[in-house]
């Protein structure tokens, strides 16, 4: 074995690689300093804000949404606490053991039991699966009791809508259901709240209509979680506020009546308070429940309301309009006097018909009226006449004078689908039509048919206007929390008080005559009259073939293709209180299946003796302890990048 | 005739003497780098010093008594041991191969009863000495022929092989690179490292340029693992949350931190494995860059006094095993934090001295114990 004394040379060579070494090390120090300095120094804010994200969840306690009244103050929608048991995975070891303990406390079907798995399998761990619903305080009280053998288990309390009259109120005050993705695509919205899984909001009616004030303010809470999402400590916290109860004008009591005369028809009733606008009554039939649609509604249920003919989703007081017939002679007569074309004394001949540019235009009664004054044309309701007055007067007079009384006017009402109905115009047809006005379409509008649309709601509003003299403005909502809603329109129409006079005098012997198309439906109160107009509005023309042969009677026709019955009204009719209107699709004629109906419901009303609004329950509810309500985490944590 | 008498013995310290011959100043730096873990395991255990803290300081004392012993044993002792060591860490391999404990998914310990052993961390020492022998046994001339250049190979292989096998990849790349600087420092030709470095840069350009072709040299799952393995953000909540989560508690630090015990990121479990591998973005997040920069400089007058005491080490096997284990001491915390800065895949690499662990720590003090006795020793 050969041993050498050390050599320098050996040595030194070790000295210089011992050296680069070091250079390499302590560049490579450099490198580690340098990227320390990158990310805690210049992206110092960025990870500072992620580091927060981590930390801070936002708490939503979700408000209690605010009750709707009726006039008299009773309880319409109210909520209802609900209860139900939640559980997350990602603080639980064995879902199965769990799921199964939890099943000696609260009712859990084996298909939700599977369900609730399968769920938990392919849900984000971090993500509550709902396990059971419906449940009762006793079971809620169960699993609380026993918590701590049941980790990741969290007993919810919501709440969810009732509506105490769901017929009744279907069409007005409409429904809540949970957000939608299609919800949040429409609106612009961004409270919090909405990204609440199962959050309610309103869909249909008033509750969508008013929802940023029904809905309320949601407490944010900001608290530090750790990484499980367990709470260490509030932060802060910003008081909510629970959304504003509302009272609306109905009348449960008169809705209920009203809605019971039409029921089994597809009819609209409105009865408004001619005094202040009020909307007492506002009925379409038929109706659905809406309770069906906050729990969700069935597929059979939704086609079954979908495929009737009779449309009970669809809102007929205001979204349904119709050719008003009969009942548009009154704006006829009252346009023909204003415009000095007529005193109404002038008589007009009727022999049953009239021919404008050798086109016969038929007055209802085939053999006619023979001589007739105004008060007689609209007591009798002789279309000659009007034929005659609408074609000296005018289109646009007749329209102008139309949209004065409410008709072809959008109201503001808190409603879907309010519709404008038409008060046809020459500039409109060239617009729409593409075609010049003629003057049989002015005849046509002369007797409330052609291009004439008016919704029940803007028929009523005209009998109001005509009756109370003032250009009152319907209302719908009373008040919204502590604020009270105006009444608006209570001016005197500009229009001669002697030419109303004249168009009041035809509807009171409408009704009150003995020659009058509703001398059937007189009202039996003592002391009390009621001022009318009845309507027959055709849904098809009638051929002059048709004619030829004898116009069919309207029983013998499909029920597509009858007549619509119409009837306005306001009572009393030297003191009105009341309008109504009320419209029978396919009914016939108005006389005979309009107005009995209008005369009951105008009857009801005078009985209801109304005595102003009734004092809400005061706003303390029962469901609005803060504490009950579960709040929600929302997290605001970014997917890492 | 023995090796030592090649030497001026007269010159060395004996008997009680050697204590101030003691490399005191690497002394004092081991403590101060404990005491920054020390620190660290305090304050990630909420407060609480019997849980990590306390144990950490009793394995630190045990482990700097032995330093201190180790150091008055001459270093031509610890030579002469070099081998048997290396085959006993290489049989303790063998055995924890068949009859190890599994854990952390990895089979890596022998449950003595009283310890667990960790023969892989043994090996890191055992390797160096062994190297270190063979390059203060063989002729200068010699260091550069192929065939003499096949024993340190083997004697690299053997156990990085059965590292590999546990598995336990952050042990192996220490292992290697340990060994290529322990061949580096022997003065083996630059053209062989430059070769290697070729070789392995080819296959890995091959095996990822097969990818797709026909001839594909890995199976696509195996491609998936890399890229996984490579870019951790491709998945980002496996193994990509812990290094997210990591760059955030580094980041939100700011220049000097949030303060002792205010790092949020730590303190609500963002962290993974915040009192072992991920205790430097901890350290970071509560004292900022400049905590950070005090621990790598610490860090770095450690390798330098090392590197100091080799550079005036006559001794060629106490000069290449300080600057062996000064190698490996680097690898620890280089690896280490490169990982928990996401400029390294994660691998199981502790931080030297802070992390929480008894294996790392008794190898480390072991290790400076050969240090120190080397420079108690060293001629000059």
């Amino acid at each position: 074995m050969t041993l050498q004394k050390p050599d320098k040379t050996k040595v030194r060579q070790i000295t210089r690689r011992a050296g680069l070494l070091l250079g390499g090390q302590v560049m490579f120090m450099g490198v580690l300093g340098w990227r320390m300095r990158d990310l805690g120094v210049k992206q110092n804010a960025q990870f500072r804000l992620l580091a927060e994200e981590n930390r801070i969840n936002i708490q939503l306690v979700p408000p209690t949404r605010g009750l709707i009244y009726d006039r008299q103050g009773r309880l319409i929608a109210n909520n209802i606490p609900q209860y139900r048991v939640q559980m997350v995975r990602e603080q639980i070891k064995a879902p199965e053991v769990i799921l199964d303990r939890l099943a000696q406390l609260i009712p859990i079907s084996p298909k939700q039991h599977d369900h609730v798995l399968s769920l938990m399998k392919r849900r984000r761990s971090w993500v509550p699966v709902t396990v059971a619903e419906d449940l009762t305080w006793e079971h809620i009280a169960a699993v609380a009791a026993n918590a701590p053998a049941l980790p990741g288990v969290t007993p919810v309390v919501g709440s969810y809508r009732e509506y105490i009259y769901p017929h009744e109120y279907s069409h007005i005050v409409g429904y809540v259901g949970p957000v939608s993705d299609y919800d949040l695509s429409k609106t612009d919205d961004d409270d919090p709240v909405l990204r609440i899984p199962r959050f309610q909001i309103g869909k249909n009616g008033i509750e969508a209509k008013i929802e940023k004030q029904l809905r309320g303010i949601a407490e944010i809470k900001r608290i530090e979680v750790n990484s499980v999402g367990r709470v260490m400590r509030d932060l802060d916290r910003k008081a909510g506020a629970s959304g504003k109860n509302i009272q609306i004008t109905i009348d449960t009591e008169l809705q209920t009546a009203a809605l019971k005369r039409i029921q089994g028809e597809s009819a609209a009733a409105v009865v408004i308070d001619v005094r202040n606008g009020d909307i007492l009554a506002l009925a379409s039939a038929p109706t659905y429940d809406p309770n069906k649609f906050v729990t969700g509604i069935s597929t059979t249920d939704w086609n079954a309301l979908l495929n009737n003919k009779y449309r009970p989703l669809a809102n007929k007081t205001v979204s349904g309009t119709y050719p008003p017939g009969s009942t548009y002679k009154m704006v006829v007569a009252l346009a023909a006097l204003e415009a000095g074309i007529t005193d109404g004394n002038d008589h007009v001949n009727c022999k049953g018909y009239v021919e404008v540019y050798k086109q016969r235009f038929h007055c209802w009664r085939r053999g006619g009226h023979g001589k007739v004054d105004m008060v007689r044309a609209l007591r009798e309701s002789c279309d000659v006449y009007f034929y005659d007055i609408a074609q000296k007067v005018g289109i646009e007079k007749i329209s102008d004078v139309a949209r004065r009384l409410g008709l072809g006017v959008r109201h503001d009402l808190p409603l879907p689908a309010v519709h404008k109905g038409l008060a046809p115009t020459k500039a409109w047809k060239r617009k729409t039509k593409g075609k010049d006005w003629r003057v049989g379409d002015t005849l046509n509008a002369g007797i409330g048919q052609g291009y004439t649309l008016s919704s029940p709601l803007q028929l009523a509003l005209m009998a109001a206007r005509l009756g109370a003299g003032t250009q009152i403005e319907p209302r719908l909502i009373n008040s919204i929390g502590d604020e009270l809603l105006p009444i608006k329109g209570n001016i005197p129409l500009d229009f001669d008080p002697k030419h109303l006079d004249i168009v009041r005098r035809g509807m009171f012997e409408v009704v009150n005559h003995a020659r009058g198309t509703a001398r059937g439906s007189r009202i039996t109160l003592p002391g009390v009259k009621m001022a009318g107009k009845t309507g027959t509005s055709q849904v098809k023309r009638i051929t002059a073939s048709e004619r030829k042969r004898g116009v069919i009677r309207n029983a013998d026709l499909p029920w597509e293709r009858r007549d619509h019955a119409l009837f306005v009204a306001f009572a009393p009719h030297d003191n009105p209180k009341y309008a109504i209107s009320v419209i029978v699709e396919h009914g016939g004629g108005g006389s005979k299946a309009a107005a009995p109906i209008a005369r009951d419901i105008m009857q009801a009303a005078l009985l209801l003796d109304d005595t102003g609004y009734g004092a809400m329950p005061s706003q303390k509810r029962r469901t609005d302890d803060p504490d009950e309500q579960t709040p929600h985490i929302i997290s605001t944590k970014t997917d890492p990048v | 005739m023995s090796y030592s008498d090649l030497y001026n013995d007269a010159k060395l310290p004996t008997g009680a003497s050697k204590a101030f011959a003691l490399n005191w100043g690497l002394a004092v730096l081991l403590i101060a780098a404990s005491c920054v873990g020390f620190l660290m395991l305090f304050s990630v255990a909420d407060g609480n010093l019997d849980k990590w803290a306390f144990p950490q300081m009793v394995r630190f004392t045990m482990g700097f008594g032995m330093m201190i012993v180790m150091a008055f044993i001459p270093i031509t002792i610890y030579r002469k041991l070099s081998f048997p060591i290396y085959i006993f860490a290489l049989v303790l391999l063998i055995i924890v191969e068949f009859f190890g404990q599994v854990g952390m998914g990895a089979q890596r310990w022998i449950d003595l009863g009283f310890m667990r052993l960790q023969p892989s961390e043994f090996m890191k020492i055992a390797l160096v000495m062994i190297l270190a022998y063979y390059y203060s046994w063989i002729d200068k001339s010699l260091i550069s022929k192929p065939q003499w250049l096949l024993p340190p190979i083997i004697l690299t292989l053997l156990p990085v092989f059965l590292v590999l096998r546990q598995p336990d990849l952050g042990t192996a790349i220490l292992l290697l690179a340990g060994a290529i600087v322990v061949m580096f420092i022997a003065g083996v030709s630059l053209w062989y490292f430059a070769a290697g470095l070729a070789a392995v840069g080819g296959l890995v350009f091959l095996v990822m340029y097969s990818q797709g072709h026909t001839w594909q040299l890995l199976k696509d799952y195996q491609y998936r693992r890399i890229s996984t393995f490579l870019d951790p953000s491709s998945d980002p909540l496996g193994a990509g949350y812990h290094i997210t989560q990591s760059k955030i508690a580094l980041g939100s630090g700011g220049i000097s931190g949030r303060g002792f015990m205010q790092g949020t990121q730590s303190h609500l479990n963002f962290l993974p494995e915040k009192h072992t591998d991920f205790i430097f973005t901890t350290l970071v997040e509560e004292f900022g860059f400049i905590g950070g920069m005090a621990l790598l400089l610490i860090y770095l007058l450690i390798v330098l006094f090392c590197v100091v005491s080799a550079m005036t080490n006559a001794n060629r096997f106490g000069a290449i095993l300080t600057l062996g284990i000064a190698a490996t001491f680097f690898f620890y915390f280089a690896v280490n934090m490169s990982m928990v800065m996401g400029l390294a895949p994660v691998v199981g690499v502790p931080l030297p001295l802070v992390s929480y662990g008894g294996s790392a720590m008794l190898v480390l003090m072991v290790g400076f114990g050969l240090v120190q006795s080397a420079h108690v020793h060293r001629p000059r």
